[in-house]
């Protein structure tokens, strides 16, 4: 879905056909009516979306006294990176005043082992449903997917006990866990879909071969599918960093995520606001995504076509 | 498919089913049993912690009567009614706009795309940033002159929620822009062409032949923005927390706060019931219309 349109390129000429007359489409002209209101639009719609982020760059690097006084869209006189290393290192939680270093530590340890784990257990998961399909599966799996449209507050609670009684509510590990469990669906869903377009023949020559169910997922179907794995790699990234809800449910304070600390930074109703600090700490928080996004490109545009288009 | 040519037996796919353990369990244990255990506890009048004491209906009647949540679900009523018709729309715009073989078509989708890589915790807080009355847009249009100009969504009760709505298009329409551009590119340039020779104008071919074409693409993606919507949450909790007031409450953050600031598990448990009544009144007609026929067909 991702490929640049390339124009039906002209049929090739051949001697005699050359002079009968011009063939393959009238050259374009550059600067049309048609051109400049395509690209105006687009233009002023892409500065629209740009402006938040170049907000949110600006006041960050001002000081106080001149937010104070100037207004939010004009370029820093005197750039200083003083509210970046306060909103890392200092910026309060109630009596906690370590930055968002340690929300950023915490969702580091939250969401490398999240992902590990999450696509593991989906890619199996998946595998066994597009290979070794089994009589009730399909069961299964339809209510991971519809477990996957039900609004995550019909579940809270019964995960919250579920937790309290294997004693992991409140620490990174129940945290790891939930996000398993609800990045299941999802993933399943791709790793199914994925795996189910492989060739069949590969599978049947593994399994006359004599490869048994781990044999074939690692020798055969794992290296044959790096670029959806770099997919849900992606999609989990992005989706368990981006993280609230579970977060602020299911950790203690201690350990909340940098999603969870920096709105308790900005929203904080103690003290003196300071605005810089503020977009500091939310730009340092959505960096990380931001970085995955850049650097992905086509692969995240892939990843979310995947996530949405339906199996 | 596979079950047809192959035999199956039990002890053959034994290691298929303990692979399957996981998702068996998600399945059963959290999905559906936590659905229900949810459900019957709304039955119940627990409060700080779940007791069997069942009270009918009174936890619904209570829930209906509490402004708090009728004012939730106004906000999410015109909420996801905004948000289906501008994400759409402006969606499908921008999608026609780069499908029209222009140049930088990727640095523009780049643009377009980028806020949706971000949480909406980032997105509420840019735009509580943006729209504060005393430095942001309002305070720049009146030093520019216009000192009675009025625009401060978030601290008026009556618009609070379209300042919401704001912060949510701007993170949200990248991705339907992109379901729609693969959907128009999932169309056959033939139709383009025999369109273009009957002199049929741009327009006309998209709102009679290419929209009715990509039916299946739009109601994968209301389905998608649809559900998205129910959950909203973390936006509001950041860009308003709710206020002022209760002017910006919505369901998702009613039943947070119910279960774990109020200590008021009944209502939690009732209005995530209301919840899931709600997104099954949009889902089982999809699910009906879309897999439903295909079986038979």
């Amino acid at each position: 879905m991702a490929d640049v349109t390339i124009p039906v390129s002209a049929p090739p000429v051949h001697a005699d056909e050359a002079l009968v007359g011009p063939s393959g489409p009238r050259p374009r002209k550059v600067i049309s009516r048609r051109n400049i209101i395509l690209y105006g639009t687009l233009f002023v719609v892409a500065v629209y979306y740009l402006l938040p982020l170049y907000v949110m760059i600006v006041t960050s690097l001002k000081g106080m006294p001149e937010i104070r006084l100037g207004n939010i869209f004009s370029p820093p006189v005197e750039i200083t990176f003083q509210p970046w290393v306060k909103a890392w290192a200092e910026a309060c939680t109630g009596l906690n005043c370590e930055g968002l270093s340690r929300g950023f530590w915490n969702s580091v340890r939250i969401t490398v082992p999240s992902v590990v784990l999450s696509i593991a257990i989906a890619s199996v998961n998946g595998y066994a449903l597009a290979n070794w399909r089994f009589k009730g599966a399909d069961v299964f799996f339809t209510i991971l997917i519809f477990g996957a449209f039900i609004p995550y507050q019909v579940m809270l609670y019964p995960i919250v006990i579920m937790l309290r009684e294997i004693g992991l509510y409140g620490g990174l590990y129940g945290l790891i866990i939930v996000h398993c469990i609800f990045g299941m669906p999802i993933l399943t869903l791709l790793f199914r879909n994925y795996f189910t377009s492989l060739p069949e023949e590969l599978f049947k020559a593994a399994r006359v071969d004599g490869a048994g169910f781990w044999g074939i997922y690692f020798k055969i179907m794992l290296p044959m599918s790096l670029p959806i794995f770099v997919v849900a790699v992606i999609l989990q990234v992005t989706g368990i960093w981006n993280d609230f809800l579970f977060g602020v449910v299911y950790t203690r304070p201690d350990y909340y995520p940098m999603t969870v600390q920096l709105n308790n930074i900005v929203n904080s109703v103690q003290g003196v606001k300071e605005y810089n600090v503020n977009m500091a700490a939310t730009l340092l928080t959505g960096l990380v995504p931001l970085i995955v996004y850049f650097i992905s490109g086509k692969l995240f545009v892939r990843g979310i076509a995947a996530g949405a288009v339906k199996g | 498919m596979h079950e047809a040519r192959r035999p199956n037996p039990l002890f053959r796919n034994l290691s298929a089913k303990i692979a399957a353990i996981p998702m068996i369990l998600t399945a059963l244990v959290v999905f559906a049993g936590g659905t229900i255990w949810t459900i019957i506890y709304s039955f119940t009048n627990s409060r700080l912690l779940p007791r069997e004491n069942f009270v009918g209906l009174d936890q619904y009647e209570r829930l209906w009567s509490s402004s708090k949540w009728i004012i939730s679900i106004q906000n999410l009523l015109i909420y996801g009614v905004c948000l289906l018709v501008f994400s759409l729309v402006v969606g499908f715009l921008l999608a026609a706009l780069l499908d029209q073989k222009i140049r930088f078509e990727n640095t523009f989708r780049t643009i377009f795309l980028y806020p949706f890589a971000l949480s909406f915790i980032v997105t509420g807080l840019v735009w509580q940033w943006i729209l504060n009355p005393q430095f942001g847009v309002e305070g720049i249009v009146r030093s520019l002159g216009w000192t009675s100009f009025s625009f401060d969504p978030l601290y008026n009760a009556d618009i609070v929620i379209y300042g919401i709505l704001i912060a949510a298009l701007w993170q949200s329409t990248g991705l339907i822009m992109c379901l729609m551009l693969a959907g128009l590119r999932g169309i056959d340039e033939d139709i383009w062409k025999a369109a273009r020779v009957d002199g049929i104008p741009m327009w006309k071919t998209y709102a009679f032949i290419v929209i009715p074409m990509m039916r299946p693409v739009f109601i994968t993606t209301l389905v998608i923005i649809a559900s998205g919507i129910v959950k909203v949450y973390d936006l509001v909790v950041a860009q308003t927390g709710g206020g002022p007031g209760i002017a910006s409450e919505v369901p998702a953050k009613y039943v947070y706060d119910a279960m774990f600031l109020s200590q008021n598990l009944g209502q939690g448990f009732a209005a995530s019931t209301m919840m899931l009544l709600t997104v099954l009144i949009v889902l089982i007609p999809w699910a009906y219309l879309e897999f439903g026929g295909k079986k038979r067909g």
